[in-house]
């Protein structure tokens, strides 16, 4: 029987949202000093909302204000107090869900499967999972007591915006810091819907400060001389700058950067297992993913059988509108992404790494790639090396643990990497030898608040999420403290 | 190994045996062949299980499947208590499940004890619906090879279309392939042209590996169907279990273009349960695999809240459970 599956639309007015949104500063919607952006449905190309952008004076209220937060309530209230903000902001990331999975859906481009059952839950989680901290900062093993760093400045990705949001902002509010945080400019939207829920949630004036706009907006809050503690995750040569901007000012700083992700298939390997974890390595997320197993390392001797199950495999992969609840893979969140993945994509087939991609039929509009495998790359090919960012797996192979290990590690990135044997042994031996921060065994792109997630070398440095992630608001050189 | 073009049912074991390679039917090589098969993780069968069935069907799709769901059920009755009034009133309902709107499709058999299998060929007898019946000392299968054989050849000369045998699962987790394999070979020889299907019993086999193992086992032996359940013990069928079984016939299909099908029994209860389970068949093994003679639901209760669902699609509105026959 041939079996096509009737629309089942997720209805876009859940996300109801606004014709137009304001900066979030000192617990007030303003207009900001900046030009007006417009954010587009990547589905579409069309116009979705009109966002207020912050300017450099806007950047300067925002730090004050966080200052005076910082100074009055937030770092002198009980650690008990300050988490019974977070569980409340947690809770009203759950009863809200449904609407904000509908708006990222709309502002990034990515399947409503994935806001609704991985972005949306995974950030309250990180808000509920850091409340709990916040009455137990003693508890860390960083000394008895110890001390919030004061303003943290916070720029986050298009990727995962709510998400990224979440990780920055909850780990900060439990260790008693204040925040600054800018959106990426082409998905605020969920950022500025979790800002009515720090209004909602009384947070004090000051305490969170969401400011929408460009990279000019993201330097002028790195570069303040107010903030005290600045983490970004974005691209690398973004963080390359900020890292050299930022030197001798005695801020702590922390990056998340990209990755080039080796996902490592033995023979012996549970095959059926990891097809479907290689297939949400990559595709996940349309591969807009910092940690996305971009690098297929197969054993020789079950390459073919893996690669031919694993074009079995994409084919049924379903592509297209990304508020169809059975979509699997969306849209790339910019006309930039798409240039850059389909220029790749171009001088992958120019190098003869051997293309093939998926026989779906993608929409006439919206910034759609199809799944794409290069079958036949080599580890000097530019497509096994630069991070693409987008739904394009390349393929090598290897012959021995130390080759994997080898080829692996044969990155200036490093941050995940997989490792599918039935052997424990042999698992356990390729993680200690992995340069990655993320290493899954038998899994990938799995997360989880009490994991801590970051990376080595041109991936970054710094942790978020577990004991690690606290670390990095808090002052961790305090000597009163041994 | 590669794939040929024509799928068929009846290819000849032996000669499928050739195509994977199997160097013999003894203990050593059904081994080597069986526990070199590739394992199966839990954790990521389980997770995939979980994420296809959040498939949402809506609409010509759902109504499409509840008809292709009620053609493929084995209505289902296997009790002690059973009557021939009772299994009468089975077939009426397999025949014709739904009088009350025109085009309910009937189901694809009914599923009997052997002692009930001349009462049920005559009650369908020229309506297209199958009789199948359980053999072999079903649900233990613990007696003799004899024994067996005779249970099956009373089945089929009282008329049966398919015979549900169940394997050896105590010869199976002994690791006596050998046996378990023997068995299936003699009761698909005893069944002549009826078609054999082999319950693995997978709530007994407990681990996913032990179930790929114990389907190619059946499949290599000739079997045409892998049955997961007999229903007597808990748990049945399950996504997870099914998922693997679907895997098994989609992995022979690709070696040696021979289709064999599968049927998940027990625990099927609700419409939800049966779309997703033929949303895994169509992902996981295929489209070609949506069709009555290549997959089944083994089930007896899903048939009415099936004939409700079909209902509240064609009139708009739901009846409730007092509005359809209970048999």
């Amino acid at each position: 029987m041939d079996l096509t599956y009737a629309p089942a639309l997720e209805s876009a007015a859940l996300a109801g949202i606004k014709p137009r949104y304001q900066l979030f500063l000192d617990g007030a919607f303003v207009d900001g000093g900046g030009d007006d952006l417009t954010s587009v449905n990547p589905a579409t190309g069309e116009t979705l909302t009109t966002v207020s952008t912050a300017s450099a004076a806007d950047v300067d209220r925002a730090v004050a204000a966080a200052r005076r937060a910082y100074d009055g309530p937030w770092s002198r209230m009980g650690g008990a107090e300050r988490g019974k903000y977070l569980f409340r902001i947690a809770r009203a990331i759950a009863e809200r869900s449904r609407e904000l999975a509908v708006a990222e859906t709309l502002d990034n481009g990515k399947p409503i499967r994935e806001t609704r059952d991985f972005d949306v839950p995974t950030a309250a989680q990180h808000f509920f999972h850091h409340a709990g901290w916040a009455d137990k900062l003693g508890h860390l093993g960083l000394g008895p007591a110890p001390r919030p760093l004061g303003v943290a400045g916070q720029v986050i990705p298009w990727n995962f915006p709510l998400l990224m949001a979440a990780w920055k902002i909850a780990p900060a509010l439990a260790a008693g810091n204040t925040v600054v945080l800018k959106p990426a400019e082409t998905t605020p939207v969920t950022a500025l819907i979790l800002a009515e829920i720090l209004a909602d949630a009384d947070l004090p004036p000051g305490v969170v400060n969401i400011l929408p706009g460009a990279g000019d907006v993201g330097s002028a809050i790195v570069n303040h001389d107010g903030v005290d503690k600045v983490a970004f995750t974005g691209s690398t040569p973004v963080g390359k700058r900020i890292q050299s901007e930022l030197a001798g000012t005695g801020k702590k700083l922390t990056l998340e950067l990209g990755g080039k992700g080796a996902n490592i298939v033995f023979a012996d390997a549970a095959i059926d297992q990891a097809v479907e974890g290689i297939v949400s390595g990559i595709f996940f997320n349309q591969g807009q993913v910092c940690c996305a197993g971009s690098r297929l390392l197969v054993q020789e001797s079950v390459a073919e059988e893996v690669v031919e199950k694993l074009k079995r495999r994409i084919e049924t992969l379903r592509v297209g509108e990304p508020l169809d609840k059975n979509t699997d893979v969306g849209a790339l969140n910019s006309q930039m992404q798409y240039d850059k993945v389909t220029g790749l994509v171009e001088v992958g087939a120019q190098e003869g790494a051997g293309v093939w991609t998926s026989s779906c039929t993608l929409p006439q509009k919206g910034w759609f790639v199809a799944p794409t495998v290069f079958t036949d790359a080599t580890a000097s090919m530019r497509v096994a090396r630069e991070e693409i960012f987008g739904p394009v797996l390349t393929t090598l192979t290897f012959r021995t643990p130390e080759e994997a290990l080898a080829k692996a590690n044969n990155t200036p990135y490093g941050l995940s990497a997989g490792v599918w044997t039935e052997k424990g042994s042999r698992a356990m031996g390729m993680a200690a030898g992995l340069k990655a921060g993320v290493v899954w065994d038998n899994t990938f792109n799995k997360f989880d608040p009490t994991a801590s997630f970051g990376g080595y070398g041109e991936s970054g440095f710094g942790r978020e999420g577990g004991t690690a992630g606290m670390a990095a608001y808090l002052d961790t050189d305090d000597e009163g403290a041994f | 190994m590669s794939p040929t073009s024509t799928p068929t049912g009846s290819t000849d074991a032996a000669a499928l045996r050739a195509a994977m390679g199997l160097g013999g039917t003894d203990n050593a090589a059904l081994r080597t062949f069986l526990d070199g098969l590739p394992a199966v993780d839990p954790v990521g069968v389980e997770a995939r299980a979980t994420q296809l069935a959040t498939r949402s069907i809506k609409k010509d799709t759902k109504r499409a499947l509840i008809d292709l769901a009620i053609s493929m059920v084995d209505l289902t009755t296997l009790e002690g208590a059973d009557t021939p009034g009772k299994v009468r009133n089975l077939c009426r309902k397999a025949v014709q499940p739904d009088r009350e709107v025109a085009g309910t499709p009937s189901t694809a058999a009914v599923c009997v004890y052997p002692d009930m299998v001349a009462v049920a060929a005559e009650a369908v007898a020229g309506t297209g619906v199958k009789v199948a019946s359980v053999a072999t000392a079903f649900p233990a299968g613990r007696s003799s090879l004899e024994v067996k054989l005779a249970d099956t050849r009373l089945a089929v000369e009282a008329g049966a279309d398919e015979v549900d045998m169940v394997i050896d699962r105590g010869a199976f987790l002994a690791g006596d392939y050998a046996t378990v394999f023997e068995q299936v070979v003699a009761v698909k020889e005893a069944c002549g042209d009826a078609r054999l299907k082999v319950i693995l019993e997978t709530g007994e086999l407990a681990t996913y590996d032990h179930v790929r193992r114990a389907s190619w086992l059946a499949l290599l032996a000739g079997g045409d169907f892998i049955k997961t359940s007999t229903g007597k013990i808990a748990p049945a069928a399950t996504l997870p279990v099914t998922h693997v079984m679907l895997q098994a016939v989609r992995d022979l299909f690709d070696l040696t273009g021979v289709q064999r099908a599968v049927k998940p029994a027990g625990g099927i209860r609700t419409t939800k349960d049966a779309i997703a389970y033929l949303v895994a068949v169509h992902e996981v093994a295929g489209p070609q695999w949506l069709d009555p003679h290549w997959f089944r639901f083994g089930a007896s209760g899903v048939v009415n809240d099936l004939l409700l669902q079909r209902r509240t699609q064609t009139q708009g509105h739901y009846s409730g459970p007092r509005y359809v026959s209970v048999d």
